[in-house]
């Protein structure tokens, strides 16, 4: 059972923090946010999708509920606790450093 | 990250395991019908739409088995499959099951018995008293010999003492105590006022002693009693307190009853009543106790202030003991006053079973590695007939660390329940050790507590890590598709897998030879006591005493008595001597001593002291006890107050003091009076068997008098049979008279070689299961070669092998073996045996003879173990062996 690299599931677990920013969602929905927003650059695998939402529950940054979904079925609808709103702010700070870090270094020559 | 966010999702993992799944199972359904809705719209039909919305989900069990994972119920999960395979595999096996866990009941339960004896008789020796790990004991020391304390000193002590939080004094005595038709002698203490405050224990009701209840001669005659005391003999009257009860032939007002549970502070015995300190002379008789400091009776205890040690207690105790010798150089010259931690106290039981103890905590140590290294051999047999198993467990993806797990946890399994059985075993055994001392009516409860069975938890985690370890190191080995293939075969002999079972079984042939040694060295050590002449005849001398002190007689009252007590049986049929003796030799009594002189003998200039031990013996003493007297005469009822002073010395004292000379008509100088000898007797044992010959001399009882001496008769007639006719005869001079213990000389000898005999009756007894256990380890490895080289000892036989050349190559393999244990065995037990140092008496602990009986045992014992296998080598079919691969 290979997981995937720290920087992968960091980074998936940011993507799917800032997507439960705007509103709870169901596992269904964060993928297909994630992938209009990234205008379908991002694919999120669902082989580690349900896995990395697990993750966050056990750590309490997402809370799930059970609800009803837009066409009416039963689904497991998650959203964001206040640890996982702090947690987020940390890890997006981070991000910004690291990334823009990295800009500085690529586009030097 | 929150332990309140946590905790219900772990716990709903764990317990609503069911709910769990079915979620996660609901939760990817819906996934799937979404992803099956797009493809649909996309314009795929149904069928296709599921196929491909299946496909892209990537195997919906993977996805279930790492949300899984991230729920860490796994863990839990593997473990509780883990013991549900283990029992399982434990069943199928019961035999084996059994057999392991009666060895791990053993061996755990002889260690927690042994830990709860240590407890209850040496750390924590006085159950309900408080703080028990900061009291030590206080005993007085003259020249370095220990002596006890006097009332005077103790206060002082207790006046200036700044290290100690409380100081108290607890003296054991005994008497006589009638309730309605029935007259019996109980154990009782004298104690300070503030015994029950320094203790921490207060009577359930009543109350205990007030301050000043311990001034003033026979000043307050109160008593507590004990709970044991009000429930037999006052029926636990519940209007106790307030009444009168004679303590002796003293009236007591009974003041408390103490709790249940609460034995006093005497190891050794349970204390029935307490009386303070202002009625010692009701009790000990003599006068002036409370106020001589000449006179020293006191045993007392003091609980340290916290954090101060030991060490630091005895250097004030010793500054204010030399202070006391200067201020009163007349009384307490060369006295000092030692501290003594609580397992040692020198004034009861606990110094006399300090090193019984000691050895059977090594014995049980012993024990239990021999345990652990035979389970640890079961399980390696079977861990090789589950090689098969484990290597395909491995083929199918197991990770080595997985089933490191499922050994361990059988052995958790193996071990908990010896543990279990163990304090079990325990528990009936904490209070037995009583058992070994029979006769001796002490009282020596075990302390099954906390740390008691802590220390035991632990023994059982590391039992549990040994016999689970053992095989999983074994599954190191197993290389994949050798074992898959075919069982290889072994040859004799042979490196390799075998060392570490070989290993074991040394051990095993180590520790149980090291007790073979410490068996035979104690046995032979009790030989020679048994043997030893007391230097008096003991089988058909009685002793006994009549409790006149404590009956209140005075001395010319006493002196009338025991004229007519003689008299009277010395008339009994039966009756062929009888005589008076302050005491009784081998007895817990103690001699009384005096600095002599002789005329002529000048002592050595070295300071060696001249104090000499005596015994105030009555007319007849020696024809009574059977010691020959040498030369001169015996005591006879001429030698009394108003004849001249008369003594009888023994051959060592009278080669040492007038060396080689007659010392009959010579004068010898007693507390300051001469005396003339009249006589030479043969030496005896004094203190006791194993004691060298010492001076020693005899003084009239009637020219030294004291109220209360033994009485021995020597009769033709049994003990039950003149212990009758006795107290007949003293209830017809005095009915307020009650008769001590009745004991023949040689039970005295039997009751002072008690503790070599538990030694030896302990140390044997698990020796020989140690030996038992080491058989069948070196049994179990024997057969397991044979059975594994069967195709070389059958190509052995092909070539001309003979069953005689078969049976010498599996004998001397297991002899091997055993000579290497031994060997090592043998270096331990030199290095061991001198802890019985104190238990030996004329055997040095390196005696060869002893090494050879255990070298000679053990090899008996591995001759025994290996001659089956060996003669299964020698019925190998050759052909079938060579066929069968």
């Amino acid at each position: 059972m290979a997981k995937p690299t720290d920087l992968v599931q960091g980074t998936l677990d940011l993507l799917i923090l800032r997507t439960l920013t705007l509103q709870p969602m169901h596992g269904w929905g964060i993928a297909q946010r994630i992938r209009q927003v990234s205008r379908e650059v991002l694919q999120v695998h669902q082989g580690a999708l349900y896995p990395a939402l697990h993750r966050l529950e056990q750590q309490g940054w997402i809370r799930a509920r059970w609800g009803e979904s837009e066409n009416n079925r039963r689904a497991k609808y998650y959203s964001l606790t206040p640890d996982g709103a702090k947690y987020l702010r940390q890890e997006q700070a981070q991000w910004k450093r690291l990334s823009s870090a990295i800009g500085l270094v690529l586009e030097m020559s | 990250m929150r332990w309140y966010y946590k905790l219900p999702l772990r716990l709903r993992s764990l317990f609503h395991k069911n709910k769990a799944e079915l979620d996660l199972d609901d939760e990817l359904q819906f996934h799937l019908q979404n992803q099956i809705d797009e493809y649909v719209a996309q314009g795929m039909n149904p069928q296709e739409a599921r196929r491909a919305a299946l496909g892209s989900l990537g195997g919906v069990e993977q996805v279930k088995e790492e949300c899984r994972d991230t729920r860490q119920v796994n863990f839990m999960d593997n473990f509780l499959q883990d013991v549900r395979f283990g029992s399982r595999m434990l069943r199928r096996n019961p035999g084996f099951t059994v057999l392991a866990i009666l060895c791990l009941t053993l061996g755990i339960g002889v260690n927690a018995a042994v830990f709860s004896w240590v407890e209850g008789i040496l750390l924590r020796p006085y159950p309900l008293v408080s703080n028990q790990e900061r009291l030590v004991a206080l005993a007085g020391t003259v020249r370095d010999q220990r002596d006890q304390t006097s009332w005077p000193d103790l206060l002082d002590v207790q006046r200036s003492c700044t290290l100690c939080e409380t100081l108290f004094v607890s003296n054991i005595t005994g008497a006589t105590l009638s309730v309605g038709e029935r007259a019996e002698v109980i154990t009782g203490s004298i104690v300070s006022a503030n015994y029950f405050d320094a203790i921490g224990v207060h009577p359930m009701f009543g109350r205990g002693f007030e301050p000043g209840e311990d001034t003033g001669r026979n000043a307050h005659p109160v008593v507590v009693i004990s709970y044991h005391l009000w429930q037999t003999r006052f029926k636990g009257d519940a209007e106790i307190i307030g009444k009168t009860q004679r303590f002796d032939n003293v009236v007591h007002t009974i003041t408390g009853v103490m709790p249940e549970g609460f034995y006093g502070t005497f190891v050794g015995r349970a204390m029935e009543y307490w009386v303070p300190a202002s009625m010692v002379e009701a009790f000990y008789g003599g006068s002036g106790k409370l106020e001589d400091r000449g006179a020293r009776w006191c045993e007392a205890y003091v609980r340290l202030k916290p954090g101060v040690t030991r060490n630091q207690m005895q250097q004030e105790i010793s500054a204010i003991a030399a202070r006391l010798e200067a201020e009163y150089p007349g009384t307490n010259r060369g006295r000092g006053i030692k501290v003594w931690p609580l397992w040692n106290t020198p004034f009861n039981h606990a110094s006399h079973l300090l090193p019984t103890l000691e050895i059977m905590v090594v014995v049980a140590i012993f024990v239990l590695l021999i345990v652990c290294a035979n389970v640890g051999n079961l399980l390696l047999v079977r861990s090789l007939a589950r090689r098969h198993e484990m290597t395909v467990r491995l083929a199918v993806g197991a990770g080595r660390g997985r089933l490191l797990r499922q050994l361990v946890t059988e052995g958790l399994l193996l071990s908990g329940c010896g543990a279990a059985g163990g304090m079990l075993v325990a528990y009936w055994c904490r209070h037995s050790l009583v058992l070994l001392f029979p006769g001796d009516k002490l009282y020596l409860p075990g302390q099954m507590d906390g740390r008691v069975l802590g220390l035991s938890a632990a023994i059982c985690a590391v039992v549990t890590l040994a016999v689970g370890l053992v095989p999983a190191l074994q599954t190191r080995h197993l290389a994949l598709a050798d074992t898959l293939k075919t069982e290889a075969s072994a040859v004799m002999g042979a490196r390799g897998r075998a060392w570490f079972r070989s290993s074991l079984v040394v051990l095993q042939v180590t520790l149980s030879f090291t007790l073979l040694v410490g068996a035979t060295l104690l046995m032979q050590s009790l030989r020679n006591i048994r043997t030893t002449s007391p230097g008096f005849s003991t089988t058909r001398v009685f002793d006994t005493s009549v409790s006149l002190a404590t009956a209140g007689y005075d001395a010319p009252h006493a002196k009338t008595f025991q004229d007519e007590l003689i008299q009277r049986v010395l008339a009994l049929p039966g009756v062929e001597a009888a005589a008076y003796a302050r005491v009784v030799p081998l007895s817990y009594g103690s001699f009384s001593s005096s600095p002599i002189a002789v005329d002529g003998y000048e002592p050595p200039p070295n300071g060696q002291s001249t104090d000499e031990l005596y015994n105030e013996v009555g007319p007849d003493y020696f024809a009574t006890m059977g010691i020959p007297l040498i030369s001169g005469r015996e005591f006879t009822r001429a030698d009394d107050e108003n004849a001249p002073r008369v003594a009888i010395v023994n051959q060592t004292m009278a080669a040492r003091y007038w060396r080689g000379k007659n010392p009959i008509g010579q004068r010898l100088q007693v507390k300051g009076n001469w005396a003339l000898v009249v006589g030479v007797v043969n030496d005896s044992k004094y203190y006791s068997l194993e004691e060298a010959p010492r001076p020693f001399f005899y003084v009239p009882l009637r020219q030294y008098f004291v109220i209360e001496p033994d009485i021995h008769i020597r009769t033709t007639q049994p003990l039950q049979s003149i212990q009758t006719a006795l107290i007949r005869e003293v209830r017809a001079l005095d009915t307020n008279l009650a008769l001590y213990e009745m004991i023949t000389l040689q039970g005295l000898v039997d009751r002072s070689t008690s503790e070599q005999l538990a030694a030896v009756a302990l140390v044997a007894l698990f020796g020989g299961l140690a030996l038992l256990l080491a058989s069948i380890g070196l049994y179990g490895v024997m057969s397991c070669t044979v059975s594994q080289s069967t195709r070389e000892l059958g190509l052995r036989m092909a070539l001309g092998a003979g069953p005689s050349n078969l049976l010498r190559l599996v004998l001397s393999r297991g002899l091997l073996l055993t000579a290497t244990g031994m060997m090592i065995g043998m270096a331990l037990a030199l290095l061991l045996t001198r802890l019985l140092g104190n238990l030996l008496y004329q055997v040095s602990p390196r005696d060869p003879l002893a090494f050879l009986g255990a070298l000679a045992v053990m090899t008996f014992a591995s001759l025994a173990a290996c001659f089956f296998p060996g003669w299964r080598a020698t019925r190998t079919d050759p052909i079938r062996a060579l066929r069968a691969e």
